[in-house]
């Protein structure tokens, strides 16, 4: 059964996502910071696989993803690791190219031991008020979260007729 | 007619429309007051308009000359379903990575694929 997921706005820029993992902090860090690992689960819906994954983990280290439905479909995203302070916090900017370019997201990923597991912490920054509405209205947590703007993605297809 | 949900997220899939419900979040607005912060002309914020009101996003209502737009209560609700699917994709990626953690946490013993 899935374990709860809470994501809430905070003030007029923030959406805050977090998670309970049953893993201590170090595992969720190397499967938020290894490509190989990162590559297995950023997937979103079941069907779509991520052919191209770049995740250097170290500052000013580069971030890009690839997804693709396997059908034609695809979008990716790119972005720069900011600092990392291991297995506790990851500091990176990030942008979706659905092929339009969303606003930068100034994402704080912490990890905290919590039980015998993990209590992980997003929190994402946007521009401004408009462009975090928009990307609750679109999808694009993700700006944060490579599934928001598949979905998107998926959605602007379904419905170009 | 409810609009059916292609229409309500094709409608929100432009930048334009959603700063425009995001305008429209905060108080009822005119085309000419909706106009003034886009720097758009005001029949091009009126298509917007057109299509956000086909999507069941937003209502117009006759007050003398003006028609004055809002959220519509259904297009916010159609919102907060896409929220939720968000979430649940979300929650889809966290459950896979609950299952590649515990593969990390303990390796399977008898792979599938033999050695040669």
């Amino acid at each position: 059964m899935s374990k709860p997921l809470t994501l809430v706005t905070e003030g007029d820029r923030h959406v805050v996502v977090t998670r309970h993992f049953a893993a201590p902090p170090e595992l969720v860090w190397r499967a938020h910071t290894e490509a190989a690992i990162v590559q297995r689960w950023v997937l979103g819906p079941d069907g779509w696989t991520m052919p191209v994954c770049v995740c250097e983990a170290r500052p000013g280290g580069k971030i890009h993803y690839e997804w693709s439905n396997g059908k034609g479909g695809g979008f990716s995203l790119t972005g720069e690791f900011v600092s990392l302070t291991p297995f506790s916090r990851i500091e990176h900017v990030e942008r979706m190219h659905l092929p339009a370019t969303t606003p930068d997201n100034h994402i704080v990923t912490t990890f905290a031991p919590d039980g015998a597991g993990t209590l992980m912490t997003m929190r994402m920054e946007l521009p401004n008020t408009e462009s975090r509405t928009a990307m609750l209205a679109s999808g694009m947590d993700k700006g944060m979260e490579a599934s928001y703007a598949r979905l998107e993605t998926m959605i602007q297809a379904g419905s170009v007729r | 007619m409810t609009p059916n949900l292609d229409t309500t997220f094709a409608a929100l899939a432009d930048p334009t429309r959603r700063a425009l419900l995001a305008r429209l979040a905060r108080e009822e607005a005119t085309v000419m007051e909706l106009a003034q912060p886009f720097s758009m002309s005001q029949p091009a914020i009126s298509r917007h308009l057109k299509v956000l009101e086909e999507a069941g996003l937003i209502l117009r209502r006759v007050d003398g000359t003006r028609r004055p737009c809002r959220l519509a209560p259904d297009g916010v609700a159609a919102v907060d379903q896409w929220l939720d699917m968000l979430r649940t994709a979300l929650a889809r990626n966290y459950d896979r990575l609950d299952q590649v953690l515990a593969e990390m946490a303990s390796p399977p013993k008898n792979p599938k694929r033999k050695a040669p």
